[in-house]
Protein backbone atom coordinates (compact mmCIF):
# COMPACT_ATOMS: atom_id res chain seq x y z
CA UNK A 1 0.00 0.00 0.00
CA UNK A 2 1.38 3.17 -0.82
CA UNK A 3 2.36 5.51 1.80
CA UNK A 4 0.13 7.55 3.32
CA UNK A 5 -0.29 10.01 6.46
CA UNK A 6 -2.94 9.58 8.80
CA UNK A 7 -3.06 12.48 10.75
CA UNK A 8 -2.26 15.83 11.06
CA UNK A 9 -0.79 16.95 14.33
CA UNK A 10 0.24 20.36 14.26
CA UNK A 11 0.62 22.01 17.60
CA UNK A 12 1.19 25.71 15.88
CA UNK A 13 -1.85 25.94 13.91
CA UNK A 14 -4.04 24.23 16.72
CA UNK A 15 -4.20 21.73 14.33
CA UNK A 16 -5.02 18.07 14.92
CA UNK A 17 -7.10 15.99 11.64
CA UNK A 18 -7.28 11.82 11.05
CA UNK A 19 -7.65 10.88 7.82
CA UNK A 20 -10.65 9.14 7.30
CA UNK A 21 -9.47 6.23 5.45
CA UNK A 22 -7.95 4.67 8.27
CA UNK A 23 -12.25 4.27 9.32
CA UNK A 24 -13.11 2.64 6.21
CA UNK A 25 -10.01 0.80 4.48
CA UNK A 26 -9.84 -3.12 5.15
CA UNK A 27 -5.99 -2.39 4.23
CA UNK A 28 -5.80 -0.52 6.90
CA UNK A 29 -7.27 -3.14 9.48
CA UNK A 30 -4.93 -6.00 7.97
CA UNK A 31 -1.89 -3.74 9.31
CA UNK A 32 -3.68 -2.94 12.46
CA UNK A 33 -3.90 -6.58 13.20
CA UNK A 34 -0.59 -6.89 12.74
CA UNK A 35 1.03 -4.04 14.28
CA UNK A 36 -1.64 -3.36 17.15
CA UNK A 37 -3.32 -6.37 17.88
CA UNK A 38 -0.17 -8.93 17.43
CA UNK A 39 1.75 -6.32 19.57
CA UNK A 40 -0.25 -4.55 22.31
CA UNK A 41 -1.69 -6.50 25.29
CA UNK A 42 -5.01 -7.14 24.95
CA UNK A 43 -7.94 -7.84 27.97
CA UNK A 44 -8.78 -11.28 28.18
CA UNK A 45 -10.76 -11.48 31.16
CA UNK A 46 -10.89 -11.05 35.69
CA UNK A 47 -9.45 -13.35 38.37
CA UNK A 48 -13.31 -13.27 39.68
CA UNK A 49 -14.47 -15.28 36.25
CA UNK A 50 -12.04 -18.41 37.34
CA UNK A 51 -12.39 -18.34 40.86
CA UNK A 52 -11.97 -22.46 40.75
CA UNK A 53 -10.25 -24.64 39.62
CA UNK A 54 -10.94 -25.77 36.45
CA UNK A 55 -13.40 -23.08 36.22
CA UNK A 56 -12.96 -21.70 31.63
CA UNK A 57 -14.35 -19.04 29.67
CA UNK A 58 -13.73 -19.04 26.31
CA UNK A 59 -13.25 -15.75 24.75
CA UNK A 60 -12.06 -14.40 21.36
CA UNK A 61 -9.32 -12.04 21.31
CA UNK A 62 -7.52 -10.48 19.07
CA UNK A 63 -8.83 -12.96 16.37
CA UNK A 64 -8.14 -16.01 18.08
CA UNK A 65 -10.34 -18.26 20.26
CA UNK A 66 -9.12 -18.54 23.91
CA UNK A 67 -9.77 -20.53 26.75
CA UNK A 68 -9.42 -18.25 29.99
CA UNK A 69 -8.76 -21.34 32.66
CA UNK A 70 -7.86 -21.87 35.56
CA UNK A 71 -5.88 -25.16 36.48
CA UNK A 72 -6.53 -28.00 38.98
CA UNK A 73 -2.92 -26.48 40.19
CA UNK A 74 -4.35 -23.24 40.74
CA UNK A 75 -2.62 -21.56 38.39
CA UNK A 76 -4.51 -19.13 35.27
CA UNK A 77 -3.49 -19.59 32.14
CA UNK A 78 -4.84 -18.67 28.53
CA UNK A 79 -4.69 -21.16 25.76
CA UNK A 80 -5.28 -21.31 22.55
CA UNK A 81 -8.56 -23.05 21.73
CA UNK A 82 -7.06 -25.60 18.77
CA UNK A 83 -5.90 -28.56 19.23
CA UNK A 84 -2.07 -29.50 18.70
CA UNK A 85 -3.27 -31.96 16.12
CA UNK A 86 -5.82 -31.10 13.85
CA UNK A 87 -6.33 -27.62 15.09
CA UNK A 88 -10.18 -28.07 16.18
CA UNK A 89 -11.38 -25.98 18.91
CA UNK A 90 -10.99 -28.26 21.71
CA UNK A 91 -13.80 -26.08 23.92
CA UNK A 92 -17.21 -24.95 22.50
CA UNK A 93 -19.21 -23.78 25.37
CA UNK A 94 -18.98 -20.09 26.58
CA UNK A 95 -18.21 -21.16 29.93
CA UNK A 96 -18.13 -23.98 33.16
CA UNK A 97 -15.83 -25.98 34.58
CA UNK A 98 -13.62 -28.86 33.50
CA UNK A 99 -11.13 -31.15 34.50
CA UNK A 100 -9.95 -31.99 31.30
CA UNK A 101 -10.75 -30.66 27.52
CA UNK A 102 -11.21 -32.96 24.95
CA UNK A 103 -11.05 -32.70 21.05
CA UNK A 104 -14.03 -34.33 19.79
CA UNK A 105 -12.44 -34.56 16.41
CA UNK A 106 -10.09 -37.38 17.07
CA UNK A 107 -10.75 -37.33 20.98
CA UNK A 108 -7.24 -35.91 22.01
CA UNK A 109 -7.96 -35.28 25.44
CA UNK A 110 -5.40 -32.71 27.60
CA UNK A 111 -5.92 -31.77 31.13
CA UNK A 112 -7.17 -28.10 32.41
CA UNK A 113 -3.21 -28.05 33.25
CA UNK A 114 -2.63 -27.93 29.35
CA UNK A 115 -0.81 -30.94 29.46
CA UNK A 116 -1.80 -33.61 26.42
CA UNK A 117 -2.84 -36.93 28.45
CA UNK A 118 -4.69 -39.16 26.46
CA UNK A 119 -4.36 -39.99 22.72
CA UNK A 120 -6.18 -42.83 21.34
CA UNK A 121 -3.88 -45.41 19.80
CA UNK A 122 -1.08 -43.62 20.58
CA UNK A 123 0.81 -47.12 19.53
CA UNK A 124 0.30 -45.79 15.97
CA UNK A 125 3.05 -43.03 16.24
CA UNK A 126 7.07 -43.47 16.05
CA UNK A 127 9.22 -43.13 18.76
CA UNK A 128 9.90 -39.54 18.32
CA UNK A 129 5.99 -38.94 19.50
CA UNK A 130 6.35 -36.63 22.46
CA UNK A 131 2.85 -36.30 24.18
CA UNK A 132 4.94 -33.79 26.31
CA UNK A 133 5.17 -31.44 23.17
CA UNK A 134 1.58 -31.72 22.66
CA UNK A 135 0.14 -30.09 25.05
CA UNK A 136 -2.60 -26.75 24.89
CA UNK A 137 -0.51 -24.47 23.61
CA UNK A 138 -0.34 -21.30 25.61
CA UNK A 139 -0.73 -17.57 24.58
CA UNK A 140 2.94 -15.84 24.33
CA UNK A 141 2.72 -13.75 26.98
CA UNK A 142 0.21 -13.41 30.08
CA UNK A 143 -0.23 -11.66 32.88
CA UNK A 144 -2.12 -9.56 35.23
CA UNK A 145 -2.65 -6.46 37.31
CA UNK A 146 -4.62 -6.69 40.43
CA UNK A 147 -6.68 -9.35 38.70
CA UNK A 148 -7.11 -7.58 35.26
CA UNK A 149 -5.61 -10.44 33.27
CA UNK A 150 -4.03 -8.98 29.91
CA UNK A 151 -2.17 -11.59 26.88
CA UNK A 152 0.00 -10.47 24.19
CA UNK A 153 0.75 -12.21 20.82
CA UNK A 154 4.24 -10.64 20.76
CA UNK A 155 6.61 -12.58 22.57
CA UNK A 156 9.06 -9.86 22.64
CA UNK A 157 6.34 -7.09 24.11
CA UNK A 158 7.58 -4.88 27.26
CA UNK A 159 6.25 -6.56 30.55
CA UNK A 160 2.66 -5.65 31.28
CA UNK A 161 3.54 -3.60 34.03
CA UNK A 162 5.37 -1.00 31.94
CA UNK A 163 2.58 -1.13 29.67
CA UNK A 164 -0.14 -0.19 31.82
CA UNK A 165 2.20 3.30 32.77
CA UNK A 166 -0.17 5.56 34.40
CA UNK A 167 -3.61 3.76 33.38
CA UNK A 168 -2.13 1.46 36.88
CA UNK A 169 -3.00 4.54 38.85
CA UNK A 170 -7.15 4.04 37.62
CA UNK A 171 -7.47 0.56 37.90
CA UNK A 172 -6.58 1.43 41.56
CA UNK A 173 -9.01 3.52 42.08
CA UNK A 174 -11.24 0.61 41.21
CA UNK A 175 -9.91 -1.66 43.13
CA UNK A 176 -9.76 0.58 46.30
CA UNK A 177 -13.36 0.61 46.15
CA UNK A 178 -13.65 -2.66 47.63
CA UNK A 179 -12.82 -2.83 51.05
CA UNK A 180 -10.98 -6.41 50.63
CA UNK A 181 -9.53 -5.34 47.38
CA UNK A 182 -11.38 -8.03 45.55
CA UNK A 183 -13.74 -7.37 42.71
CA UNK A 184 -16.45 -9.76 40.80
CA UNK A 185 -17.70 -9.46 37.19
CA UNK A 186 -21.06 -10.01 38.01
CA UNK A 187 -23.09 -12.33 36.06
CA UNK A 188 -24.87 -11.15 33.22
CA UNK A 189 -22.76 -10.58 29.71
CA UNK A 190 -23.86 -7.64 27.35
CA UNK A 191 -22.65 -9.05 24.07
CA UNK A 192 -23.43 -6.74 21.31
CA UNK A 193 -22.01 -5.31 17.50
CA UNK A 194 -21.70 -2.26 16.19
CA UNK A 195 -21.40 -1.07 12.52
CA UNK A 196 -18.84 1.05 12.89
CA UNK A 197 -14.90 0.98 13.06
CA UNK A 198 -13.71 -0.24 16.20
CA UNK A 199 -11.56 2.48 16.72
CA UNK A 200 -14.84 5.02 17.16
CA UNK A 201 -15.36 3.40 20.17
CA UNK A 202 -12.16 3.80 21.60
CA UNK A 203 -13.29 7.28 20.87
CA UNK A 204 -16.63 7.60 21.83
CA UNK A 205 -16.24 5.54 25.22
CA UNK A 206 -14.51 8.85 26.81
CA UNK A 207 -15.91 11.53 25.13
CA UNK A 208 -17.66 13.77 27.34
CA UNK A 209 -18.22 16.74 24.28
CA UNK A 210 -20.92 14.14 22.36
CA UNK A 211 -22.45 13.49 26.01
CA UNK A 212 -25.20 16.35 26.00
CA UNK A 213 -26.54 16.55 22.18
CA UNK A 214 -25.92 12.31 21.86
CA UNK A 215 -27.37 11.27 25.53
CA UNK A 216 -30.18 14.55 26.56
CA UNK A 217 -32.49 12.40 27.43
CA UNK A 218 -30.56 10.79 29.08
CA UNK A 219 -29.74 13.83 30.93
CA UNK A 220 -33.42 14.45 30.85
CA UNK A 221 -33.80 11.43 32.74
CA UNK A 222 -31.75 12.41 35.53
CA UNK A 223 -33.22 15.60 35.74
CA UNK A 224 -36.76 13.99 36.00
CA UNK A 225 -35.14 12.32 39.22
CA UNK A 226 -34.11 15.43 41.28
CA UNK A 227 -30.13 15.72 39.59
CA UNK A 228 -28.97 18.99 38.80
CA UNK A 229 -27.88 19.09 35.14
CA UNK A 230 -27.72 22.54 34.65
CA UNK A 231 -24.42 23.61 32.50
CA UNK A 232 -22.24 26.27 34.09
CA UNK A 233 -20.81 28.96 32.15
CA UNK A 234 -18.09 27.95 29.79
CA UNK A 235 -18.66 24.04 30.91
CA UNK A 236 -20.45 21.49 28.56
CA UNK A 237 -20.91 19.36 31.19
CA UNK A 238 -23.00 19.77 35.00
CA UNK A 239 -19.20 19.66 36.36
CA UNK A 240 -15.83 20.87 35.69
CA UNK A 241 -13.74 17.65 34.22
CA UNK A 242 -10.68 17.50 32.73
CA UNK A 243 -8.58 14.75 30.44
CA UNK A 244 -5.35 13.78 30.65
CA UNK A 245 -2.64 11.16 28.92
CA UNK A 246 -1.78 7.81 30.86
CA UNK A 247 1.15 7.31 28.67
CA UNK A 248 1.33 4.45 25.66
CA UNK A 249 -1.51 5.82 24.46
CA UNK A 250 -3.91 4.93 27.42
CA UNK A 251 -5.58 8.04 28.18
CA UNK A 252 -8.74 9.12 30.31
CA UNK A 253 -11.33 11.78 31.25
CA UNK A 254 -12.46 12.39 35.11
CA UNK A 255 -14.93 14.64 36.93
CA UNK A 256 -16.52 15.45 40.25
CA UNK A 257 -19.10 14.08 39.15
CA UNK A 258 -23.29 15.14 39.39
CA UNK A 259 -24.46 11.89 39.01
CA UNK A 260 -24.53 9.41 42.16
CA UNK A 261 -22.35 6.31 42.40
CA UNK A 262 -22.48 3.15 44.16
CA UNK A 263 -19.91 3.97 45.83
CA UNK A 264 -20.41 6.08 47.64
CA UNK A 265 -22.82 9.37 46.86
CA UNK A 266 -26.72 9.13 47.08
CA UNK A 267 -28.45 10.44 43.83
CA UNK A 268 -32.77 10.65 44.49
CA UNK A 269 -32.73 7.60 42.11
CA UNK A 270 -31.34 5.23 44.99
CA UNK A 271 -34.15 6.00 47.05
CA UNK A 272 -34.42 7.45 50.63
CA UNK A 273 -33.25 3.84 51.76
CA UNK A 274 -31.00 3.33 50.18
CA UNK A 275 -29.09 6.84 51.93
CA UNK A 276 -27.83 5.25 55.03
CA UNK A 277 -26.13 2.23 53.58
CA UNK A 278 -24.53 4.71 51.48
CA UNK A 279 -23.06 6.63 54.90
CA UNK A 280 -21.70 3.34 55.53
CA UNK A 281 -19.92 2.60 52.86
CA UNK A 282 -18.62 6.03 52.72
CA UNK A 283 -17.66 6.05 56.56
CA UNK A 284 -15.53 2.59 55.27
CA UNK A 285 -13.53 4.19 52.88
CA UNK A 286 -12.82 7.28 54.98
CA UNK A 287 -11.52 5.03 57.33
CA UNK A 288 -9.89 3.29 55.12
CA UNK A 289 -8.18 5.39 52.61
CA UNK A 290 -8.47 8.59 54.72
CA UNK A 291 -10.25 11.69 53.70
CA UNK A 292 -8.65 12.76 50.98
CA UNK A 293 -8.37 9.54 48.80
CA UNK A 294 -11.61 8.42 49.87
CA UNK A 295 -13.12 11.41 48.47
CA UNK A 296 -11.59 10.83 45.06
CA UNK A 297 -13.04 7.33 45.28
CA UNK A 298 -15.79 8.58 45.87
CA UNK A 299 -16.92 11.80 44.41
CA UNK A 300 -15.19 11.39 40.62
CA UNK A 301 -15.97 9.82 37.74
CA UNK A 302 -13.69 8.14 35.58
CA UNK A 303 -13.73 6.79 31.89
CA UNK A 304 -10.58 5.09 31.09
CA UNK A 305 -9.31 4.06 27.87
CA UNK A 306 -6.15 1.06 28.10
CA UNK A 307 -5.12 1.27 24.76
CA UNK A 308 -6.09 0.04 22.16
CA UNK A 309 -9.56 -1.40 23.07
CA UNK A 310 -10.07 -1.87 27.31
CA UNK A 311 -12.64 0.61 28.65
CA UNK A 312 -13.62 0.53 32.07
CA UNK A 313 -16.08 3.37 33.23
CA UNK A 314 -15.98 4.46 36.31
CA UNK A 315 -19.35 6.07 37.01
CA UNK A 316 -22.59 5.68 38.25
CA UNK A 317 -21.53 1.95 38.07
CA UNK A 318 -18.25 0.51 36.79
CA UNK A 319 -18.01 -1.31 33.48
CA UNK A 320 -15.75 -3.43 32.46
CA UNK A 321 -15.73 -3.04 28.15
CA UNK A 322 -13.56 -4.46 25.54
CA UNK A 323 -14.21 -4.53 21.94
CA UNK A 324 -12.45 -6.36 18.47
CA UNK A 325 -12.73 -5.76 14.94
CA UNK A 326 -14.90 -8.54 12.31
CA UNK A 327 -14.40 -6.21 9.35
CA UNK A 328 -13.37 -2.38 8.98
CA UNK A 329 -17.00 -1.46 9.45
CA UNK A 330 -17.94 -4.01 12.17
CA UNK A 331 -17.32 -4.83 15.31
CA UNK A 332 -18.09 -6.89 18.44
CA UNK A 333 -18.58 -5.77 21.98
CA UNK A 334 -18.83 -7.75 24.96
CA UNK A 335 -19.20 -5.40 28.45
CA UNK A 336 -19.78 -6.62 31.76
CA UNK A 337 -20.23 -4.84 35.41
CA UNK A 338 -17.93 -5.24 37.67
CA UNK A 339 -18.21 -4.65 41.57
CA UNK A 340 -16.43 -5.26 45.34
CA UNK A 341 -16.97 -9.04 45.93
CA UNK A 342 -18.82 -8.34 49.06
CA UNK A 343 -20.88 -5.58 48.88
CA UNK A 344 -24.61 -6.57 49.98
CA UNK A 345 -27.30 -7.68 47.96
CA UNK A 346 -28.95 -4.16 48.63
CA UNK A 347 -26.14 -2.75 47.24
CA UNK A 348 -25.25 -5.00 44.26
CA UNK A 349 -28.59 -4.29 43.00
CA UNK A 350 -28.40 -0.53 42.85
CA UNK A 351 -24.61 -0.83 41.21
CA UNK A 352 -26.92 -2.82 38.71
CA UNK A 353 -29.95 -0.87 38.62
CA UNK A 354 -27.90 2.36 38.15
CA UNK A 355 -25.44 0.59 35.26
CA UNK A 356 -28.87 0.01 33.46
CA UNK A 357 -30.08 3.50 33.32
CA UNK A 358 -27.30 4.73 31.17
CA UNK A 359 -24.76 1.65 30.01
CA UNK A 360 -25.38 -1.01 28.01
CA UNK A 361 -28.07 -1.52 24.56
CA UNK A 362 -30.78 -1.31 26.68
CA UNK A 363 -30.25 1.38 28.36
CA UNK A 364 -31.13 4.73 27.74
CA UNK A 365 -27.50 6.09 26.46
CA UNK A 366 -25.63 3.77 24.68
CA UNK A 367 -28.64 2.89 22.14
CA UNK A 368 -27.89 5.81 20.95
CA UNK A 369 -24.21 5.83 20.91
CA UNK A 370 -24.85 2.62 18.68
CA UNK A 371 -26.70 5.01 16.06
CA UNK A 372 -24.25 7.75 16.35
CA UNK A 373 -21.35 5.21 15.36
CA UNK A 374 -23.15 3.33 12.88
CA UNK A 375 -24.36 6.79 11.58
CA UNK A 376 -20.16 8.08 11.14
CA UNK A 377 -19.86 4.96 9.63
CA UNK A 378 -22.57 5.52 7.02
CA UNK A 379 -21.30 9.31 6.57
CA UNK A 380 -17.52 8.75 5.75
CA UNK A 381 -18.45 6.53 2.87
CA UNK A 382 -17.25 10.19 2.26
CA UNK A 383 -13.33 9.84 2.60
CA UNK A 384 -12.64 10.11 -0.88
CA UNK A 385 -14.27 13.78 -0.96
CA UNK A 386 -14.07 14.39 2.61
CA UNK A 387 -10.96 13.01 3.81
CA UNK A 388 -10.54 14.70 6.97
CA UNK A 389 -11.75 14.25 10.78
CA UNK A 390 -11.19 17.23 12.90
CA UNK A 391 -9.85 16.58 16.74
CA UNK A 392 -8.24 19.75 17.47
CA UNK A 393 -10.75 20.80 20.69
CA UNK A 394 -8.73 21.98 23.14
CA UNK A 395 -5.32 21.97 21.32
CA UNK A 396 -4.35 25.85 21.87
CA UNK A 397 -4.65 25.20 25.64
CA UNK A 398 -1.86 23.60 27.86
CA UNK A 399 -2.17 19.79 28.63
CA UNK A 400 -2.62 20.66 32.32
CA UNK A 401 -6.45 22.81 31.16
CA UNK A 402 -7.66 20.01 29.24
CA UNK A 403 -10.95 19.37 29.81
CA UNK A 404 -12.91 16.29 29.30
CA UNK A 405 -14.68 18.17 26.91
CA UNK A 406 -11.76 18.50 25.06
CA UNK A 407 -10.02 16.33 22.81
CA UNK A 408 -6.79 15.85 24.36
CA UNK A 409 -7.61 12.14 25.48
CA UNK A 410 -8.55 11.53 21.83
CA UNK A 411 -5.47 12.43 20.64
CA UNK A 412 -3.50 10.60 22.92
CA UNK A 413 -5.34 7.25 21.47
CA UNK A 414 -4.83 8.51 17.81
CA UNK A 415 -0.76 9.59 18.38
CA UNK A 416 -0.02 6.07 19.67
CA UNK A 417 -2.15 4.47 17.02
CA UNK A 418 -0.04 6.31 14.41
CA UNK A 419 3.03 5.66 16.09
CA UNK A 420 2.39 1.54 16.10
CA UNK A 421 1.07 2.01 12.34
CA UNK A 422 3.88 3.87 10.64
CA UNK A 423 7.14 2.44 12.29
CA UNK A 424 7.92 -0.48 10.67
CA UNK B 1 -63.95 -10.08 28.87
CA UNK B 2 -66.99 -10.12 30.97
CA UNK B 3 -67.01 -11.27 34.48
CA UNK B 4 -68.54 -14.75 33.85
CA UNK B 5 -66.33 -15.65 30.80
CA UNK B 6 -63.51 -17.65 31.78
CA UNK B 7 -60.10 -16.67 30.93
CA UNK B 8 -59.19 -18.65 27.50
CA UNK B 9 -56.58 -18.76 24.69
CA UNK B 10 -58.53 -16.33 22.46
CA UNK B 11 -59.10 -13.52 25.20
CA UNK B 12 -55.47 -13.84 26.06
CA UNK B 13 -54.19 -14.03 22.10
CA UNK B 14 -56.94 -10.64 21.60
CA UNK B 15 -55.05 -9.10 24.31
CA UNK B 16 -51.19 -9.48 23.10
CA UNK B 17 -52.20 -8.94 19.86
CA UNK B 18 -53.38 -5.65 20.86
CA UNK B 19 -50.28 -4.82 22.73
CA UNK B 20 -48.45 -5.67 19.65
CA UNK B 21 -50.42 -3.77 17.31
CA UNK B 22 -49.72 -1.03 19.72
CA UNK B 23 -46.24 -1.48 19.80
CA UNK B 24 -45.97 -1.38 16.31
CA UNK B 25 -48.31 1.95 15.56
CA UNK B 26 -45.90 3.78 18.44
CA UNK B 27 -49.27 4.70 20.55
CA UNK B 28 -47.13 4.17 23.63
CA UNK B 29 -49.26 5.99 26.23
CA UNK B 30 -52.39 3.91 25.05
CA UNK B 31 -50.23 1.24 25.46
CA UNK B 32 -48.63 2.19 29.35
CA UNK B 33 -52.61 1.70 29.86
CA UNK B 34 -52.23 -1.54 29.41
CA UNK B 35 -49.91 -2.05 32.39
CA UNK B 36 -50.63 -2.56 36.01
CA UNK B 37 -49.28 0.18 38.43
CA UNK B 38 -46.59 -1.56 39.18
CA UNK B 39 -45.58 -3.24 35.88
CA UNK B 40 -42.16 -4.37 35.03
CA UNK B 41 -40.13 -4.98 32.10
CA UNK B 42 -37.55 -7.12 31.71
CA UNK B 43 -34.88 -8.46 28.79
CA UNK B 44 -32.35 -11.08 30.59
CA UNK B 45 -28.82 -11.22 29.15
CA UNK B 46 -28.61 -13.56 26.42
CA UNK B 47 -25.94 -15.95 28.53
CA UNK B 48 -28.26 -16.58 31.92
CA UNK B 49 -31.97 -15.80 30.57
CA UNK B 50 -33.00 -17.44 34.12
CA UNK B 51 -31.30 -15.10 36.12
CA UNK B 52 -32.76 -12.62 38.86
CA UNK B 53 -31.91 -8.47 37.54
CA UNK B 54 -31.10 -8.11 41.49
CA UNK B 55 -27.53 -9.90 41.01
CA UNK B 56 -27.22 -10.30 37.24
CA UNK B 57 -26.84 -7.79 34.60
CA UNK B 58 -29.82 -7.56 32.46
CA UNK B 59 -30.24 -5.52 29.12
CA UNK B 60 -33.23 -4.06 30.34
CA UNK B 61 -34.89 -4.02 34.03
CA UNK B 62 -37.67 -1.76 34.18
CA UNK B 63 -40.18 -0.93 36.91
CA UNK B 64 -42.96 0.89 36.45
CA UNK B 65 -41.19 4.30 36.65
CA UNK B 66 -38.59 3.97 34.29
CA UNK B 67 -41.09 2.66 31.86
CA UNK B 68 -42.83 5.48 31.93
CA UNK B 69 -39.49 7.12 31.95
CA UNK B 70 -38.30 4.81 28.97
CA UNK B 71 -41.39 5.41 26.86
CA UNK B 72 -41.42 9.63 28.04
CA UNK B 73 -37.74 8.85 25.89
CA UNK B 74 -38.82 6.79 22.64
CA UNK B 75 -41.44 9.94 22.19
CA UNK B 76 -38.73 12.61 22.00
CA UNK B 77 -36.98 13.28 19.02
CA UNK B 78 -33.91 13.32 21.25
CA UNK B 79 -34.21 9.79 21.50
CA UNK B 80 -31.67 9.65 18.49
CA UNK B 81 -31.52 5.69 18.13
CA UNK B 82 -34.98 5.54 17.46
CA UNK B 83 -35.36 8.72 15.22
CA UNK B 84 -36.89 8.14 12.62
CA UNK B 85 -38.83 5.62 14.14
CA UNK B 86 -38.36 1.82 13.33
CA UNK B 87 -41.28 0.18 11.92
CA UNK B 88 -41.61 -2.91 13.25
CA UNK B 89 -43.68 -5.56 12.99
CA UNK B 90 -44.32 -7.98 15.85
CA UNK B 91 -45.29 -11.58 15.32
CA UNK B 92 -47.16 -13.44 18.43
CA UNK B 93 -47.71 -17.52 18.09
CA UNK B 94 -47.80 -20.27 20.65
CA UNK B 95 -49.56 -18.42 22.87
CA UNK B 96 -50.16 -20.31 26.57
CA UNK B 97 -51.98 -20.03 29.85
CA UNK B 98 -49.88 -21.37 32.30
CA UNK B 99 -51.76 -21.23 34.92
CA UNK B 100 -54.01 -18.62 37.10
CA UNK B 101 -53.21 -18.23 40.33
CA UNK B 102 -55.46 -15.63 42.34
CA UNK B 103 -55.94 -13.25 39.90
CA UNK B 104 -52.83 -13.73 37.64
CA UNK B 105 -52.68 -15.51 34.83
CA UNK B 106 -48.81 -16.82 33.64
CA UNK B 107 -48.46 -16.56 29.40
CA UNK B 108 -46.04 -17.32 27.68
CA UNK B 109 -45.59 -17.07 24.00
CA UNK B 110 -43.08 -16.75 21.39
CA UNK B 111 -42.45 -13.86 19.21
CA UNK B 112 -40.17 -12.49 16.30
CA UNK B 113 -40.12 -8.54 15.92
CA UNK B 114 -38.92 -7.53 12.44
CA UNK B 115 -37.27 -3.93 12.71
CA UNK B 116 -36.77 -1.90 9.81
CA UNK B 117 -34.76 1.56 10.40
CA UNK B 118 -34.03 3.83 7.02
CA UNK B 119 -31.77 1.85 4.63
CA UNK B 120 -30.96 -0.70 6.94
CA UNK B 121 -31.54 -4.78 6.33
CA UNK B 122 -34.23 -6.14 8.42
CA UNK B 123 -32.99 -6.57 12.39
CA UNK B 124 -35.43 -9.95 13.63
CA UNK B 125 -35.68 -10.52 17.59
CA UNK B 126 -36.62 -13.72 18.05
CA UNK B 127 -37.43 -14.87 21.38
CA UNK B 128 -40.41 -15.86 24.03
CA UNK B 129 -42.80 -13.52 26.28
CA UNK B 130 -43.23 -14.56 29.81
CA UNK B 131 -46.18 -12.36 30.81
CA UNK B 132 -47.66 -11.91 34.50
CA UNK B 133 -51.22 -10.74 33.68
CA UNK B 134 -53.70 -9.75 36.30
CA UNK B 135 -56.63 -9.98 36.07
CA UNK B 136 -58.83 -6.96 37.37
CA UNK B 137 -63.08 -7.80 37.20
CA UNK B 138 -63.35 -7.86 33.94
CA UNK B 139 -60.00 -6.78 32.51
CA UNK B 140 -56.73 -7.68 32.00
CA UNK B 141 -53.47 -5.92 33.09
CA UNK B 142 -49.78 -6.31 32.40
CA UNK B 143 -48.05 -6.60 35.73
CA UNK B 144 -44.87 -8.41 34.35
CA UNK B 145 -43.32 -8.66 30.81
CA UNK B 146 -40.47 -10.66 30.22
CA UNK B 147 -38.72 -11.32 26.31
CA UNK B 148 -36.00 -13.17 26.47
CA UNK B 149 -34.10 -13.78 23.01
CA UNK B 150 -33.41 -16.69 21.67
CA UNK B 151 -30.05 -15.39 19.88
CA UNK B 152 -26.72 -16.70 21.96
CA UNK B 153 -25.56 -12.70 22.45
CA UNK B 154 -27.25 -9.53 20.76
CA UNK B 155 -24.61 -9.46 17.78
CA UNK B 156 -26.40 -7.39 14.92
CA UNK B 157 -29.19 -6.75 16.54
CA UNK B 158 -27.09 -3.79 17.88
CA UNK B 159 -28.94 -2.83 20.84
CA UNK B 160 -32.51 -2.81 22.05
CA UNK B 161 -33.83 0.35 21.72
CA UNK B 162 -37.54 -0.18 20.57
CA UNK B 163 -39.58 -2.01 23.33
CA UNK B 164 -39.00 -5.29 22.64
Amino acid sequence: MEARQYIIDDSDKGMFKVHRSVLVQPEILTQERKKIFDRCWLYVGHVSEVKQPGDFKTRNVGGRPIIFTRGSDGEVRAFLNSCTHRGTLVCRERQGNAKSFQCFYHAWTFNNCGELVAVPGQDAYGQNFDKRELGLRSVPRFDHYKGFYFLSFDKSAVSLDEYLAGAKEYLDLIVDQSPTGELQIIQGTQEYDMLGNWKLLSENSFDDYHVAPTHITYLEYLKDSGVDVSMPKGLLMPKHGFGKSLGNGHAMIENETYRGRPIARWMPMYGEEAKEEIAQIRRELTQRLGEQRAMRVAETNRNLLIFPNLVINDGSSVTVRTYFPVTEKHMKITAWAIGPTDESPRARARRLDSFLTFYGPGGFATPDDVEALEVVQQGIATWQELEWSDLSRGMMKKDEDQLNTDELHLRTFWRRWNELMTKE
Amino acid sequence: MTEKQVLNRAVVEDFLYEEASLLDEWRLDEWLEMLTDDASYYVPPNDAPDADHHDTLFIVADDIHRIKSRVKRLKSRHAHAENPKSKTRRMISNVRIRSVVENVAHVTANFVVYRFRRHEQIREYVGRYEYKLAIDGTQLRIAERKAILDSEELARLGSVSIIL
